[in-house]
C-alpha cells in the first residue's frame, strides 16, 4: 500500500476494479500513453430503418449480454425516466451482471436498488450518488465490486480512452429523427444541453436513442448525429423536465450564504481576476451561485465584458449572456427551463460535449481556458483538499460533477462554504474523503474569514494590499471546533465500496464501507 | 478627540436561535438585539432566556453591544428575565411597550437591586426604552431623561400604527410625528434615538431611502430584521470620504485660527463659525467610529 500524493494509502489492487492504476501524482503529473477506443466498423444501406417498436426489441437487437456495460445520461435530473424504464425490461429479459455507467445517478434512480439486489447490476459508475443506493452501499457493502466516481471530464476521458468501455448506451432524447438525429433542446421535454453522451454516442458499441418526440428527417438541430446511433425507439414519455431544477440552480436568499457570496466578490475583485474578457464558472448550490449576484454590480459599475461563462447553465447564467456581461455561453448540462429556452434561441448560448468540458486527455478542454472556478465544498481539510461526496459520517451524499476538472484547469479556484453546518465542522484536519486536491486550491472564503492556500504568495500579497483580512486555515479550523467541539473519527471496514477517480484516471482516494457499531 | 459609540446598526435574532449566537456576529452590526419578547412563544420563554444566558458566558462578541429584549416587567417573565440575564453579563436591554416613566423607574430600581446583590457596579446596566404606542412617544423625552441608566430610545412602527388605528404605509407619513418627536427628545436628553424596522428585507430601495431620511431628521441608528440590512445601514451612516476630508480641513483650520469658543475663519472660500466646526467634529468623529480613518 503506497500514499499517493494527498497522503491518501491506496492498495496496489482493488477487488472488482481494474489493475494497473496510479495513485494521485498531482494535477499534471500523469502523462497518457496509448490510443483512445476503436470500435467496430458499422456501415448502412438505403431504406434500412432504425425505429423499433419497443425497448425490448432494441434490447435484444443490441446483443446485450450478461456481464456487460451499459450507460446512461442524467440530463432529466430527478425528472428522468428513461434509466428505470430500460432496466425494467433489461431485469425482464433475465440479463444478469450489468454495469451500469451513468453520467451521474440522482434519487429519481432510487429503483435500481433493487435491480442491484437481484443480481441484474452489479456494477455502478457515476459522478456522484443520494439516498438508499448510496446508504446500501456505505453502511452494507451490497455490490462486491466498488462504485467508480468520476468527474464529467474524467467520464469523457475513461471512454475515450477504452476504460470505461460502453457495450450499449441508453440516450434519452426529447426530440430525434427516424435515423437517430437527436437534440436536447426542442420537445416538450426538451432539458436542454446534450453535453454528457456524447461520447457515450461515439465510442459505445451501440446507441439506442430513446424517444418521445419523433420529428421527420432530418432534424435541423443536431446534437448527437445519425452516424452514431443504431437504433430509435418511441416511448410514452422519457420524462418530466419540471424536476431537473432544483433549489440548488436559484440565488439563495440564505443570509449566510449571501454574505459568504459577498466576500467571496470582495476577493474575486481584489484578486484582479475580473477584468476585460475574463472566463468564469460557479458550481451550483447556495453561495457559489450567489457570487454572481455580487459581482454582477461590479462588471455593471466597470463597464467590465467577460469572454465566456460555463458549466451547468442556470437562468443567472442566461441573465448575465442577456445583459452583454459575458459574450457567450458554454453549456454543458442546462439546470432550468430558463436556461434550456435560451439555448434554443441564443446563438451566443453554445452547446458542449463533456469532453470539450472537461477532459483533460484531449487536444483542448474549456476547463483549462477559464480565470475563475467558483467551487462549493462539503468538508475542506487544512491542506485545502474538498470532499464533496461523502458526508462526515462516511456516506456516499454527493457527487464530483466538474469540481476536479475546473479546479485544475482555473486561474484561480475560490471554494465558498460555511465553515460549520449545524454542529458540524466544515473545516477540518483531514476530508473524510478527498475528492478535489488542495493544489488545485487557491482560496477559501468562509463566514469566519478568507484563507488562502499558502503556495498563492502573490495572492497573499494583494490581499494584503487591498486590506482584505486573512486567516490561517489551522487557525479557523480551530476557530470552528472551540464552538463545535473535535468531532470523533468515523470507523470503517476494509472493504472498499468505492474507488473515487482523479481526472486523469489516477485513484485519489477509495470510500470504505462504514463499520457498523454493535448495540 | 472622543470617539462616540456608533449604533448605527441594531440586529433582531430571536433568542431562541443558537445559531443566531454565533453567527450574529459575522455580520458585524453595531448593536445585536436579541429577542426574548415578541419573536419567542410563549411556552419557550424560559428556555430563551437560559440560552441567552449561557451564550453571554460563554461568546465573545468583541466590539459589538449585547442587548436583550426583556418581556415587559408586567409580564410573568419581565422581572425573571433581568434577574438571570444580568448575573450572567447582560448590562443592556430594551424595555418594550415603555409609555410611561414609572416603567422606567420600576426597571431602574430592580437593577439596582439585581447589581447589589451580585456585586456589579451600581449603574452599569443600561436601559433602552422602545417607545411603541401613542403615549409612549408622547413621553418620549420624560421618559428619556427618567434615568441615567437610559442611553437609548428606539421606536417600533408596527404597535405604534395599530393602537394610532392607521395602515404603516411606505411613504410613511402616519410615522413622521413619532419618528421627529423621538428624534428630538433624544437630542435634548443626549441619547440615542434607534428607528423602527422595515419588514420587507427584499424592498432595499425603500429600506434604503427609510434610512436616509432616519438619518436626515436625527436619528442615530436602525433596527434591523435582517442580516442584509446591515451593510446597507452602515453605507447610509457612514459619512464619505470627501466629507470627512473636508471635515477635517475644518477642523484644522479651527485649531490654528484658535475660534474653538467663538469667532468666525475663511476655509476655503467659506465662512466657517462654531456650528459648523461641531458638524465637522461630528463627522470626523462618525468616520473615526466606523474605522474609516484612525
Amino acid at each position: 500500500m503506497a500514499k499517493n500524493k494527498v497522503g491518501i494509502e491506496i492498495p496496489e489492487e482493488i477487488k472488482g476494479y481494474r489493475s494497473g492504476f496510479k495513485g494521485y501524482a498531482g494535477a499534471f503529473e500523469t502523462e497518457a500513453t496509448g490510443t483512445t477506443k476503436v470500435k467496430k466498423i458499422r456501415t448502412s444501406k438505403p431504406g434500412q430503418s432504425k425505429l423499433l417498436s419497443s425497448l425490448e426489441e432494441a434490447i435484444k437487437k443490441s446483443g446485450l449480454e450478461d456481464g456487460m456495460t451499459i450507460s446512461f445520461h442524467h440530463h432529466l435530473r430527478n425528472g428522468d425516466f428513461v434509466l428505470n424504464k430500460v432496466m425494467k425490461v433489461i431485469a425482464e429479459m433475465g440479463i444478469k451482471d450489468l454495469t451500469v455507467a451513468a453520467s451521474s445517478l440522482t434519487k429519481a434512480h432510487e429503483p435500481l436498488l433493487g435491480h442491484i439486489r437481484n443480481g441484474v447490476v452489479s456494477g455502478l459508475e457515476t459522478s456522484g450518488l443520494r439516498g438508499q443506493i448510496a446508504e446500501e452501499m456505505s453502511r452494507n457493502a451490497i455490490m462486491d465490486k466498488p462504485i467508480i466516481f468520476r468527474s464529467h471530464g474524467a467520464r469523457a476521458r475513461a471512454i475515450e480512452a477504452g476504460e470505461l468501455a460502453i457495450d450499449v448506451a441508453f440516450i434519452a432524447a426529447p426530440t430525434c429523427d427516424p435515423m437517430g438525429n437527436m437534440n436536447g433542446r426542442e420537445g416538450e421535454n426538451a432539458f436542454g444541453s446534450m453535453g454528457y453522451p456524447q461520447s457515450d454516442a461515439e465510442h459505445a458499441n451501440c446507441v439506442i436513442a430513446v424517444t418521445d418526440n419523433i420529428q421527420p428527417f432530418p432534424l435541423q438541430t443536431i446534437s448527437i448525429p445519425m452516424t452514431n446511433v443504431d437504433y430509435v425507439v418511441e416511448i410514452d414519455k422519457i420524462g418530466d423536465p419540471s424536476k431537473i431544477a432544483t433549489g440548488a440552480t436559484r440565488i439563495t436568499s440564505n443570509p449566510k450564504d449571501l454574505f459568504i457570496a459577498e466576500q467571496a466578490a470582495k476577493v474575486l475583485i481584489a484578486s484582479g481576476e475580473i477584468k476585460e474578457g475574463f472566463s468564469f464558472q460557479a458550481g451550483s448550490g447556495g453561495p457559489s451561485l450567489a457570487v454572481c449576484k455580487f459581482m454582477r454590480e461590479y462588471m455593471l459599475e466597470n463597464k467590465i465584458t467577460g469572454s465566456f461563462s460555463s458549466g451547468g447553465v442556470v437562468q443567472v447564467g442566461v441573465d448575465f449572456l442577456e445583459e452583454g456581461l459575458f459574450k457567450t455561453l458554454l453549456d454543458v448540462q442546462t439546470f432550468d427551463g430558463g436556461a434550456a429556452a435560451s439555448l434554443l434561441r441564443n446563438s451566443n448560448h453554445v452547446e458542449m460535449s463533456a469532453t470539450m468540458y472537461a477532459n483533460p486527455h484531449n487536444k483542448g478542454c474549456v476547463a483549462h481556458q477559464l480565470d475563475v472556478m467558483i467551487l462549493s465544498a462539503t468538508e475542506i481539510d487544512t491542506n485545502f483538499n474538498i470532499n464533496s461526496l461523502t458526508a462526515s459520517t462516511g456516506m456516499i451524499m454527493g457527487a464530483i460533477g466538474g469540481a476536479q476538472d475546473t479546479a485544475a484547469g482555473a486561474g484561480l479556484t475560490v471554494v465558498v462554504a460555511p465553515s460549520m453546518r449545524g454542529r458540524l465542522p466544515i473545516v477540518m484536519d483531514k476530508v473524510t474523503n478527498v475528492v478535489t486536491p488542495g493544489d488545485t486550491i487557491d482560496i477559501l472564503v468562509t463566514e469566519r474569514g478568507v484563507c488562502v492556500n499558502p503556495r498563492r504568495t502573490d495572492l497573499i500579497e494583494k490581499f494584503e494590499a487591498a486590506g482584505i483580512e486573512l486567516k490561517d486555515i489551522v487557525a479557523l479550523k480551530e476557530e470552528v471546533e472551540s464552538f463545535t467541539g473535535k468531532p470523533t473519527k468515523n470507523e470503517y471496514t476494509d472493504k472498499i465500496v468505492g474507488v473515487i477517480e482523479y481526472r486523469d484516471g489516477t485513484v485519489i482516494d477509495v470510500i470504505r464501507q462504514i463499520k457498523t457499531k454493535k448495540a | 478627540m472622543e470617539i462616540r459609540k456608533l449604533r448605527r446598526t441594531m440586529l433582531f435574532c430571536p433568542a431562541t436561535n443558537p445559531t443566531m449566537y454565533i453567527d450574529a456576529q459575522m455580520y458585524k452590526p453595531d448593536c445585536i438585539l436579541f429577542d426574548l419578547e415578541d419573536a419567542v412563544r410563549y411556552d419557550e420563554k424560559d428556555a430563551a432566556r437560559d440560552l441567552l444566558a449561557e451564550a453571554i458566558k460563554t461568546l465573545n462578541f468583541g466590539n459589538i453591544e449585547v442587548f436583550a429584549r426583556i418581556n415587559p416587567l408586567y409580564t410573568e417573565f419581565g422581572a425573571e428575565d433581568v434577574k438571570v440575564l444580568v448575573p450572567a453579563g447582560l448590562r443592556r436591554m430594551r424595555l418594550p411597550m415603555c409609555e410611561k416613566v414609572e416603567q422606567v423607574i420600576e426597571l431602574d430600581k430592580l437593577l439596582t437591586e439585581v447589581e447589589r446583590e451580585h456585586g456589579i457596579e451600581e449603574g452599569s446596566c443600561q436601559i433602552q426604552c422602545s417607545l411603541e404606542t401613542p403615549l409612549g412617544v408622547w413621553n418620549a423625552l420624560e421618559i428619556a431623561t427618567a434615568s441615567p441608566r437610559v442611553t437609548t430610545i428606539s421606536f417600533g412602527a408596527e404597535d405604534y400604527t395599530r393602537l394610532l388605528g392607521v395602515d404603516r404605509t411606505k411613504d410613511a407619513s402616519e410615522l413622521q410625528f413619532a419618528r421627529q418627536k423621538i428624534a428630538n427628545a433624544a437630542s435634548i436628553a443626549k441619547v440615542d434615538a434607534i428607528d423602527t424596522v422595515w419588514a420587507d428585507f427584499k424592498d432595499i430601495d425603500g429600506f434604503v431611502n427609510e434610512v436616509k431620511y432616519a438619518r436626515q431628521i436625527g436619528f442615530a441608528g436602525k433596527s434591523c430584521i435582517h442580516p442584509s440590512q446591515v451593510g446597507q445601514v452602515h453605507d447610509v451612516f457612514t459619512p464619505n470620504l470627501e466629507d470627512v476630508e473636508k471635515s477635517l480641513v475644518i477642523i484644522e483650520a479651527a485649531e490654528k485660527a484658535g475660534i474653538e469658543k467663538g469667532g468666525v475663519v475663511q476655509v476655503n472660500g467659506k465662512m466657517v463659525d462654531i456650528p459648523v466646526i461641531e458638524k465637522a467634529r461630528r463627522i470626523v468623529g462618525l468616520a473615526k467610529a466606523a474605522g474609516l480613518i484612525k
